[in-house]
């Protein structure tokens, strides 16, 4: 392991090119060659929002880009999530760590169209809630190009991993997630 | 239901749009009975605010009657109402510190993008001001759909009328903040820079604050004798020297707070403000901050300057320098409007505050473009436009 760590930051933000590397070789079979990573405190305790995201069939409900996670069994599920120009792209998943109330962590199996991994950390913050960070590595789909055209239709892997976050963060602290829609039809447009 | 849209620069129109819906559990819809014209509608009027799209619906300032409301909802339909201008769920760590403009969940998850980018943070929505403060359709129209209902709107008791409290929506909340903000001690002499709304009312919230001497600066003579009325000295920027005036008018050591309440359309020929005003129209710089400039020169040593104006972007030209030597302090912010909402209201009822004489025209819905016209371009004698649904032409 290329140690390129040399202060207390976080890795993904660290401008040195090993870092994804870095952040994979601390994962059980950590795949993917980009990192992303978020933060977010939620006014909850951590008990409560590691329950509701280890319930996967909830995660829908804030990740606007996930279609479906269906269980395969075990701790294994297939994941379908929205891509560029209407596609969708396809992969299985398997828990490969799990801490309750601490940390969920994952890779993608062989075969999967965007190979990805990543952890889900759950911190108690004492009377600010918990602190949620989410570290994700991902291959970029189609390398650099690939992300760019990801980027221009916002469904590029860091950007929705932010906004997630916010969702997951609105859902638990306010029991809805916020709108600025007007009327049922255009609600439904803008969660298409 | 009918709507009041922008569609450009000084392109406003009344438009027929599909009335609101129930959308979350916490919503209410609002029936719109009065609803304002803010010196700020202003900003987008005249396209100084980024990221405004056609068809958008203006307005912060309204009250209505609640005609809808979702099942976590706390209001009962009847009820009537004045709505903050800020959106803030009332859950969060900053709602709990009563930050409510701060709030970390006001704003859909797409539209934090751009105030993180630019300011570092999300902000809490504001209802009617640009997609960059969540797109929500706003009050200048026959109905509204209100989220977080049960925190942010504040019931009206029977027989209060509507001129009597719709300024709780946001102008009189900002000025008292903006007072508050200042940090005033008894013997304190206030000067504040701007008289319209915000600034009138800090006026008045100095005052009840203990100032002693509260000095109004401002260029339209009309303006000025209102803020005369509640007993603060005035300045016309046109025909005196303001810095020297107040140095004057204070044995040479200045104001011991200043109150900008100006912002970043600051009229007036001076020649930062012209430099402003082409950089401004040539994007170099957004804002257009002479009073502030000018604020901060002549605050005494040691103390403080409370901005409540809207600034957006960036300025050059700040006096950092004189703002470190002289040891200032610079409170600011959007307001925190629901924390001051009931003790603002309890004031109005003890008639310990007045704001109906600020409204000096009251038009219906339909003659709204006309209303940002006539605001426009004349400031002097519209103080203030207040919008009624169904009033009709007569008035």
């Amino acid at each position: 392991m290329a140690d390129t760590a040399e202060d207390d930051a976080p890795l993904a933000t660290s401008k040195e090119s090993g870092a994804a590397a870095d952040f994979t070789s601390s994962l059980i079979d950590g795949k993917g060659h980009a990192i992303t990573a978020r933060a977010v405190t939620i006014n909850k305790p951590a008990a409560e929002l590691y329950a509701y995201w280890r319930d996967f069939a909830n995660l829908p409900s804030f990740m606007d880009n996930v279609v479906s996670i269906t269980p395969l069994g075990g701790d294994r599920t297939h994941w379908i999530v929205k891509a560029p120009g209407g596609k969708t792209v396809e992969w299985d998943a398997r828990v490969t760590e799990e801490r309750s109330g601490e940390l969920i962590a994952w890779t993608s199996e062989p075969g999967a169209d965007v190979e990805n991994s990543g952890r889900i950390e759950f911190r108690d913050a004492g009377a600010r809630g918990t602190v949620v960070t989410a570290t994700i590595a991902y291959d970029p789909p189609g390398g650099a190009v690939g992300k760019l055209i990801a980027k221009m239709f916002q469904r590029e892997p860091a950007i929705q991993a932010r906004r997630d976050l916010r969702r997951f963060k609105q859902l638990m602290e306010t029991g809805e997630i916020a709108t600025s829609s007007r009327t049922i039809a255009q609600l439904q447009e803008e969660r298409a | 239901m009918r709507a009041l849209a922008w569609h450009g620069k000084h392109d406003v129109r009344v438009d027929t749009v599909d009335d609101p819906e129930i959308l979350n559990p916490r919503d209410a819809i609002i029936k719109v009975t009065s609803t304002a014209i803010c010196g700020s509608d202003l900003h987008l009027y005249d396209g100084y605010i980024p990221t405004m799209q056609s068809g958008d619906i203006l307005g912060h300032e309204f009250m209505g009657e609640v005609v809808e409301v979702g099942a976590s909802s706390t209001l009962k339909k009847g009820q009537r109402v004045v709505v903050p201008f800020t959106i803030a769920c009332g859950s969060c760590y900053h709602c709990g510190k009563h930050q409510y403009s701060g709030c970390e969940n006001g704003l859909p998850a797409d539209n934090q993008d751009i105030a993180q980018e630019l300011y570092g943070h999300p902000m809490s929505g504001l209802f009617g001001y640009s997609h960059m403060t969540g797109g929500y359709a706003g009050g200048q129209a026959e109905y509204v759909r209100v989220p977080f209902s049960d925190v942010g709107p504040i019931v009206i008791p029977d027989g209060v009328d509507d001129d009597k409290v719709l300024f709780l929506s946001d102008i009189l909340p900002t000025g008292w903040m903006a007072a508050e903000n200042a940090q005033i001690e008894p013997g304190d002499t206030v000067a504040v820079w701007g008289c319209g709304p915000v600034g009138l009312f800090a006026v008045q919230s100095a005052f009840l604050m203990g100032a002693e001497r509260v000095i109004a600066i401002d260029h339209f003579p009309h303006r000025l004798e209102l803020a005369k009325k509640f007993g603060a000295e005035t300045i016309n920027f046109e025909e005196t020297a303001t810095y020297e005036a107040l140095m004057l008018m204070t044995g040479g050591i200045g104001p011991d707070a200043v109150i900008d309440s100006v912002g970043l359309e600051a009229h007036g020929f001076f020649v930062d403000n012209v430099i402003d005003q082409i950089k401004a129209s040539t994007f170099l710089g957004t804002d257009r901050p002479h009073s502030i400039r000018q604020a901060i020169i002549a605050c005494r040593k040691g103390g403080r300057v409370s901005m409540p104006a809207v600034y957006g972007g960036f300025v050059d030209k700040f006096p950092l320098g004189a703002f470190m030597q002289k040891g200032l302090t610079l409170k600011t912010g959007q307001t925190h409007v629901q924390h001051y909402l009931p003790g603002l209201l309890n004031a109005i009822m003890e008639d310990k505050i007045d704001t109906t004489f600020l409204i000096s025209h009251r038009l219906d819905l339909e003659q709204a473009p006309d209303g940002y016209r006539m605001f426009h371009d004349n400031q002097n004698e519209v103080t203030k436009v207040v919008l009624k649904p169904g009033l009709g032409f007569a008035a």
